[in-house]
């Protein structure tokens, strides 16, 4: 197995066009999981360690541009404020040792229907940037995961940085899983709160083929809340909010939980998350 | 030497029996220098791989391993047709090293492989071609027992059950003013030892083999090897490598034989390791369980009868079903007196995963079924749970449902009271830690929806190897001087699997010799058997051999000093002493150029088989008792649970390395927390859905909660220092004070472990 090393971004696009079979790798959480259980033998793997292009993150124009490459642990220690959300998410990641390496361009990358960082991003309305040779592009995180482990990428592109726009609002994120730590979700749902903009963002993981959005929960969510009352909610509200974000999903029955349950459990995290967020709306912004 | 000099004795001795030196291999293992045997190495060495059955059930219609012979790098492929003696067992000789024309479980050996290289190993294994005519699979234990059910090993007499241990205690036909019945089920555990199967064989000029292996029990693995490769004893040397955990999991053998036929075939040392997956195919789990109980007490709440059938799934292989079936019938009715016992216990061939040893040995099952009952019944009669217990609890002198009575101390209900008596810990207000909530940090709540609950357990276990098996252990102890010391030397060939033996071998010697300096020696066959690491007995029974050796050397030292002039009558701080404790000489003196080697083997007193139509008889040398009491916080809504504490009071006979009996009762109850809420192997169809620890999922430090321990130390007068047993019981009480604690927060009934989030929002 060859082990390419490219210093720069153009380096590492060069060589993704060139051997289209090389695995990127970047915290290689998921990558040598796949080696060790003999899941892929690839001819090539593509480091991207070096590449410091994908290893940072800024703010721009109510943006976090963040780098493909950045681990979780400085999105829980970096981003809490702008990104709750997918601070939250990040937290919630494996272990110390996981989120020291783990990224959220692996996270994509793997396009798991249990990813942890994909349902704030599904929620907030991210953008994905990736880029080849060919050029680069963008792909609204709602539209990359096509089905389990698929996602838009093509075989000569890389994800380069995920545009995550700032927090509108309070955000919540929680996942079900069957242990106290390092546990991959049974489901988990995000929820972003819009103040100014009366929306409401809702990502559904782990609970249909791909990261999936509750767009009617979302819809009437926008309707129903008391946007600038500074109330609080009506119990009826957050009940039917439950129930439209389980009936937008789309579980199974599998080694981690039946499809019943997860349906109940999301309509259960979908109040209560909703809950959380409203409650913390600020109250300046509230009256 | 005659000049005496009179001087009072200082013993300067520390770290004997009673204290908690440091073990050895502690800080090695902490910081990650411990060589296990996946470590193990040699110059020119290849790796072996194994290929194994897809299915769990099927015909071997043909084998072709000609591909696999081509790839560059491979030197052997062995089938069926090159082991010496194909059949092998740890107690039945039912099992192929490889698989003939039938195989009975999914991951059953069919051929290995030696390459040069483990990833072309394992790709050799991939070219070899099997025919297979896929069975359909018997995996309904109870289906399996019926008279129509396909007959797994047509030589085996009764069908497909590997035992049936009755037990007929007092009347037949008792009657009682309150009865519960309950149906409750186990789910398949594994022992998830971190460190994967793996061992060195290595050709001798002589023709034989040495084999560097994790195991529990050395001389087991030996026997077995010589009958499987037809080579008499002293050509199979075993030695002990570092073994990475072992709960049960390493007393069959899993790569032994291959290994070894792979180096003699290639001459050429050949290591084999497991990946995590094949791990799981690797070793066998423990015995899944379907137990019907029939509890009948008085109004006032004095038990009248217990009446139980319990059935355990042994899968394809036979491995220790019929022991653990055994356990958990002598067992069943548990730590309480019970007048009138009829109990049923049944091991029984499937083709489901091969059971066997883990961690309590069919008592774990028959706990969490009793103690269910005991919570039952105790609802029925509206009684206190830890009451009614109480009132019942076994003691020295009850008389056992086996006619065995309880001829040492019995403190189950000093136990019971101590963990009662603990405060609980406060419902903690305002504001909350994820940490300490259901769901940790995945934040699924801030405090909806968790309510707390309380349950208890106790259980009783066996130590030690019952039912009229010649259990022994063997220790050779040397003593002299070196660079002008004193210096011990221990010798036996008892498997330290993590459990601090090492530790304790060292401990009785300096206190039985009083000498500071004790050297153990690597455990290998060069020494007679210590019997398995297993069963809670290496303390007392290796323990009392290492104890026996000593005192036959001392006896010897005493003879010496008797030839000096020197009128001892023991051995300490280094010198020899006088029945007044004066120091007569050094023991350096005494010594001169003598060496003072002494060999012993060891049996503790006999037990007697069950009779085989009563299950009458004196079954076990030993009784070890535990009880918890375990506080929950369960999110009602989202069915997840987070332990709150577990408080835990084990009688231990006496203390003999403090530290290491509370790593044990956290590690034992850390175990039977596990069996509560989340470890579970899953089985469907005889396909196995979750062998990785992705989905096998383990308690991690922020499921565990601290504990508070009471340790007892009443002697057992049989047992040497008076111990007992310690690394099971508190596996036994922890699952069901667990799952009582559930219910207590939910009001649900939970008839089967491990609870799963589904099982309390019932969805
Ligand atoms: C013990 C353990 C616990 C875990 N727990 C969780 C958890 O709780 N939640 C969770 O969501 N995940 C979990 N994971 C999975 C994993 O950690 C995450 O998916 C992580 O985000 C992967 O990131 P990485 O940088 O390590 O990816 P890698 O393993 O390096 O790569 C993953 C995939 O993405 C591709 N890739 C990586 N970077 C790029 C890029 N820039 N462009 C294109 N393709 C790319 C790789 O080729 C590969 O296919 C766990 C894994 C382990 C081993």
């Amino acid at each position: 197995m060859d082990f390419l090393r490219p210093s720069t971004l153009d380096e590492a696009l060069a060589m993704k066009a060139e051997f289209p079979d090389a695995v990127p790798i970047a915290g290689g959480t998921d990558v040598m999981v796949e080696l060790n259980f003999d899941v892929r033998r690839p001819p090539a793997l593509l480091d991207l360690g070096l590449v410091t292009e994908l290893s940072g993150w800024t703010r721009e124009n109510g943006h976090v541009r963040l780098g493909a490459t950045v681990p979780y642990t400085r999105i829980v220690t970096e981003l809490g404020d702008v990104l709750p959300g997918l601070a939250m998410a990040a937290r919630t990641v494996g272990s110390p040792q996981i989120r020291n390496r783990g990224t959220v361009g692996g996270n994509l990358g793997s396009a798991s229907p249990a990813g942890d960082a994909h349902p704030p991003l599904v929620a907030v309305g991210a953008d994905i940037e990736v880029a080849s040779t060919r050029g680069s592009r963008t792909v609204p995180a709602r539209e990359f995961f096509t089905a389990p482990k698929k996602s838009a990428l093509e075989p000569d592109e890389l994800i380069v940085a995920i545009q995550v726009p700032e927090a509108a609002g309070p955000q919540q994120f929680a996942k079900v899983g069957t242990r106290n730590a390092m546990v991959i979700a049974v489901c988990s749902f995000a929820v972003t709160l819009d103040v100014a903009g009366k929306g409401v963002g809702t990502g559904i993981g782990s609970a249909g083929p791909t990261p999936l959005r509750a767009l009617e929960a979302e819809r009437f969510a926008a309707a129903e809340l008391p946007w600038g009352s500074g109330e609080p909610l009506q119990e009826n509200i957050v009940r039917a909010f439950g129930e439209l974000v389980g009936a937008a999903a789309r579980p199974i029955d599998d080694v981690r939980g039946t499809a019943a349950y997860r349906r109940h459990a999301l309509s259960v995290l979908a109040r209560r998350t909703l809950g959380w967020a409203w409650r913390s709306v600020p109250q300046e912004v509230a009256k | 030497m005659t000049t005496t000099t009179q001087q009072p004795l200082i013993t300067n001795v520390t770290g004997g029996v009673g204290d908690s030196p440091m073990r050895p291999d502690g800080a090695q293992k902490t910081r990650g220098e411990f060589a296990y045997s996946s470590d193990l190495w040699a110059d020119d060495m290849l790796w072996g791989a194994t290929l194994r059955s897809p299915h769990p059930y099927a015909r071997v219609k043909g084998l072709d391993i000609t591909e696999a012979l081509k790839l560059p790098g491979v030197h052997a492929v062995l089938t069926h047709e090159d082991v010496p003696d194909n059949i092998y067992g740890l107690e039945h000789p039912d099992q192929p090293v490889l698989a003939v024309d039938i195989v009975r479980y999914q991951g059953e050996p069919v051929a290995i492989v030696a390459a040069d290289h483990p990833e072309t190993a394992r790709r050799a294994a991939d070219r070899i071609v099997v025919d297979y005519e896929v069975l359909t699979p018997v995996t309904d234990a109870e289906a399996a027992m019926r008279p129509d059910a396909p007959v797994l090993h047509p030589a085996h007499e009764g069908g497909n059950i590997v035992r049936h241990a009755p037990i007929r205690f007092g009347e037949e036909n008792p009657v009682a003013d309150v009865v519960v019945t309950g149906e409750y089920t186990v789910g398949m555990q594994d022992q998830a030892f971190l460190g994967p199967e793996s061992g060195l064989a290595v050709p001798a000029e002589d023709g034989g083999v040495d084999l560097y292996i994790a195991t529990q029990w050395l001389h087991a693995d030996q026997r077995q090897l010589t009958k499987a490769l037809a080579m008499p004893e002293d050509k199979v040397r075993l030695h002990l490598a570092g073994v990475g955990g072992a709960f049960g999991a390493r007393e069959d053998l899993s790569m032994q034989v291959h290994a070894c036929l792979l180096a003699l075939h290639t001459r050429k040392p050949v290591k084999i390791v497991y990946g995590r997956e094949e791990s799981f195919f690797g070793h066998v789990h423990r015995h899944p369980a379907l137990m019907r109980y029939e509890h009948g007490a008085t109004r006032d709440g004095d038990l009248v009868y217990v009446k139980a059938e319990i059935i355990l799934d042994g899968g394809a292989y036979a491995s220790t079903t019929a022991a653990v079936t055994g356990n958990a019938a002598t067992l069943g009715a548990g730590p309480y007196r019970v007048p009138n016992v009829r109990i049923d216990g049944y091991g029984v061939y499937t083709n489901n995963p091969p059971c066997g040893a883990m961690r309590g040995f069919g008592a774990v099952q028959a706990c969490f079924a009793y103690e269910s009952q005991m919570d039952k019944l105790a609802a029925a009669l509206d009684m206190d749970p830890v009451d009614l217990r109480i009132r019942n609890a076994a003691e020295r002198g009850t008389v056992m449902p086996t006619g065995q009575v309880i001829d040492s101390p019995a403190p189950v209900a000093e136990l019971l009271e101590l963990v009662r008596a603990k405060p609980l810990p406060a419902i903690p207000t305002g504001p909350r830690d994820l940490r300490e909530l259901p769901g940790g940090v995945s934040n699924t709540t801030h405090g909806e929806g968790v309510v707390r609950g309380v349950g208890y357990g106790v259980g009783i276990k066996n130590v030690g190897f019952s039912e009229g098996f010649d259990d022994y252990s063997t220790a050779r102890v040397r003593l002299e001087v070196i660079a002008g010391e004193p210096v011990v030397s221990v010798h036996t060939a008892a498997a330290e699997v993590g459990q601090g033996l090492v530790t304790l071998k060292a401990q009785i010697a300096r206190t039985e010799l009083g000498v500071q300096r004790v050297q153990i020696q690597p455990s290998n066959t060069f020494v007679g058997s210590a019997g398995s690491s297993s069963a809670s007995r290496q303390s007392y029974v290796t323990g009392g051999a290492v104890r026996a050796a000593c005192e036959e050397v001392r006896a010897g030292v005493l003879e010496l000093a008797a030839a000096r002039g020197f009128a001892a009558t023991g051995l300490a701080g280094g010198k020899v002493v006088s029945a007044t404790n004066e120091v007569l000489a050094d023991l350096v003196d005494v010594l001169g150029d003598e060496v003072v080697e002494r060999t012993v083997e060891w049996r503790h007193r006999p037990t007697a088989p069950l009779d085989p139509v009563t299950g009458q008889g004196f079954a076990h040398v030993q009784y070890a008792f535990a009880a918890h009491r375990a506080v929950v916080d369960v999110d009602v809504e989202l069915g997840l649970v987070r332990v709150v504490e577990l408080a835990c009071a084990q009688d231990v006979g006496r203390a003999m390395n403090p530290d290491a009996v509370l790593g044990q009762i956290q590690g034992g109850s850390a175990q039977g927390l596990g069996l509560a809420v989340m470890e579970e192997i899953q089985v469907v169809d005889g396909v196995v859905r979750n062998p990785s620890f992705t989905d096998y999922l383990i308690p991690t430090v922020l499921d565990m909660p601290p504990m508070t321990i009471d340790v007892l130390e009443r002697a057992d007068p049989h047992a040497p220092y008076g111990l007992r047993g310690v690394g099971e019981p508190p596996t036994l009480s922890s699952t069901p004070a667990i799952a009582a604690a559930i219910r207590a927060a939910t009001g649900l009934a939970l008839s089967r472990v491990p609870v799963r989030p589904e099982h309390i929002v019932g969805a």
